[in-house]
């Protein structure tokens, strides 16, 4: 009987010692993946990942990607680097993406990391483009790089170059680099070109790049729009508590003698 | 006859059997993992964009048209909420299918790389004769298991690929090596001077995963000539899961069958290699009568 029950006793102590032994290398564990969700902003992932959460749940590290990378763009993450281990990204700066049409990357992926549901590389959404540094940009100063707009792969969609006046001389124009959202795809193409020692067009990760308005917010001139019409008053004349024989003349003249006209 | 010393392990088998004989399943696990890593490499090896085999040992297609992936890794990614897509699942159950019929360990003695590493350990470990160690229950691989599935769930993440030595080995030397050589390291002197196959034997979870595949498994070591057996422990020296040997090699007397049943048994025939009595074979489970039970058959028929 006693040594049963002693048997007992083993059995329990050696059970929780290995529980207890594993669950602190887990929770370790645990708190290093935590960090590592954290992607560096300046590796993107391939086309087709909507977030870094849902992207470390379904990436399995195979590299059948980077496999089928026509351009050797792609590269898996080795120890040491701060991109979660094993998982495929790219640098722009040092070689962005060439928006395969067949999107063969996406197309190698067995588990879905890379969503399937992506056929059209347009759609890609990597990242976005965003001037980072106006005190740089050439095109702000007034010049005529227009680098990163010429080799946009969707020029004059997800990058235009606007017409500002140049106040700096007074008689020129500023043809400002300006990213669509709606088109950028973030492959990169524009930091890769960027003429300057540090490129002032980077791709940021979208929810870093983009600013989010008020589910409440309303847009007065897009409800009109919608609307058809003014979905205000007019507003209702000023009246001026004035000395007498003057009046407000509401056109631009301003205060003026009441001529009875 | 007495037990041999630890650091003597085969060397009778192969005066007994000479050395390709006393050495034949090493080698050809050896040339295994060799082969699967070369199949990988194919790429720029034959030149022309050819691969023989694509990706590593989580998931892989083979000439373009089969698909092999993890089932293990697939399953931690499936407890990390990520809904998984045909062609992963197919690739998992044709490697399922795979192991339960070969044995679920026979990944870790006849493909996993690091294998090498432990085996070079265990046997630099003999020839030093160093002794001892820390002490782990061989069941804390179970304990790993289940941890990394609970991480998978709780960091909706596949946490236990950002440091598993498998996946890091392996990866490394497909894709390229990087600070790999240190968790190598690092196990191969866990290996050598904490715990004897503290590793693969004791805690890799993937060893454990594995292990629960094979636990019907066909293909089994048999200790069909256990009669034979002279006591000199080679084949205990060298197994790396030397628990499952004695049951079927000793069991004799209790009505035990010769075939080594044990899940965690690598079917690495090391054992079959360095006895050189000739006492083991690979066989299949069910060819598990005892000699006692043949023999009473034979006085029965006549």
């Amino acid at each position: 009987m006693l040594k049963h029950q002693l048997s007992r006793r083993r059995f329990i102590v050696e059970t929780a010692r290995a529980a207890s032994g594993v669950a602190l290398l887990g929770v370790g564990l645990g708190l290093y993946t935590h960090e590592a969700k954290s992607l560096p902003v300046y590796a993107l992932r391939p086309p087709g990942v909507k977030s870094e959460d849902e992207f470390l749940a379904a990436c399995i590290r195979c590299g059948l990607c980077v496999r089928d990378c026509p351009y050797d763009i792609l590269k898996l993450s080795t120890l040491a680097e701060p991109v979660a281990l094993g998982t495929p990204y790219f640098e722009a700066r040092k070689v962005p993406c060439e928006m395969c049409e067949d999107i063969p990357c996406v197309k190698a992926c067995p588990t879905g990391a890379l969503n399937k549901k992506l056929t059209n590389i347009d759609d890609a959404r990597m990242g976005l483009a965003v001037i980072v540094d106006q005190e740089t940009c050439l095109n702000y100063q007034g010049l005529r790089c227009d680098v990163c707009h010429r080799v946009c792969p969707l020029i004059n969609e997800a990058i235009t170059l606007e017409p500002r006046h140049n106040q700096r001389s007074g008689k020129h124009t500023l043809f400002i680099p300006v990213v669509h959202s709606d088109k950028c795809t973030g492959c990169g193409k524009c930091e890769y070109a960027c003429v300057l020692e540090e490129a002032a067009i980077k791709i940021l990760p979208l929810d870093l790049a983009k600013g989010e308005l008020g589910q409440h917010y309303r847009l007065g001139w897009e409800e009109k729009e919608k609307a058809g019409k003014s979905l205000v008053r007019p507003d209702t004349e000023h009246k001026y508590n004035l000395p007498e024989g003057l009046k407000y003349e509401h056109e631009g003249q301003g205060l003026m003698k009441d001529t009875g006209k | 006859m007495s037990a041999n010393l630890p650091e003597h392990a085969g060397k009778e088998a192969v005066l007994e059997k000479g050395w390709l004989r006393a050495n034949k399943w090493l080698v050809l696990r050896r040339t295994s993992q060799l082969s699967i890593l070369l199949l990988f490499l194919s790429g720029p090896l034959l030149g022309e964009g050819f691969w023989i085999a694509k990706g590593n040992l989580t998931s892989s297609l083979t000439f373009e048209i089969l698909p092999l992936t993890d089932p293990y890794i697939l399953l931690q990614s499936f407890f990390a909420g990520h809904e998984l897509i045909s062609q992963a699942i197919i690739g998992a159950l044709i490697v399922t299918v795979f192991y339960v019929l070969v044995g679920g360990r026979v990944f870790c003695s006849w493909v996993c790389p690091v294998n090498v590493v432990t085996d070079i350990a265990d046997g630099l470990r003999r020839k030093l004769k160093i002794k001892g160690g820390a002490h782990f229950s061989r069941n804390l691989r179970y304990w790993m298991l289940v941890m990394t599935l609970i991480l998978a769930v709780v960091t909706s993440s596949i946490s236990w690929e950002l440091i598993n030595p498998v996946s890091i080995l392996h990866r490394s030397i497909i894709f390229g090596f990087g600070f790999a050589g240190f968790v190598i390291l690092a196990i191969f002197l866990f290996d050598l001077l904490l715990s004897r196959q503290g590793w693969c034997g004791h805690l890799c979870p993937v060893g454990a995963f594995y292990s629960l595949l094979g636990r019907l498994s066909i293909v089994r070591v048999s200790a069909q000539a256990r009669d034979k057996c002279d006591d000199c422990m080679d084949c205990f020296i060298v197994c790396p899961e030397k628990q499952v040997i004695k049951p079927a090699l000793k069991g004799e007397d209790k009505g035990v069958g010769p075939v080594i049943l044990n899940m965690n048994c690598t079917n690495c025939g090391r054992c079959i290699d360095v006895c050189s009595k000739n006492v083991f074979r690979f066989s299949n489970r069910f060819n598990n009568d005892t000699l006692l039970n043949v023999s009473i058959k034979e006085e029965v028929a006549p």
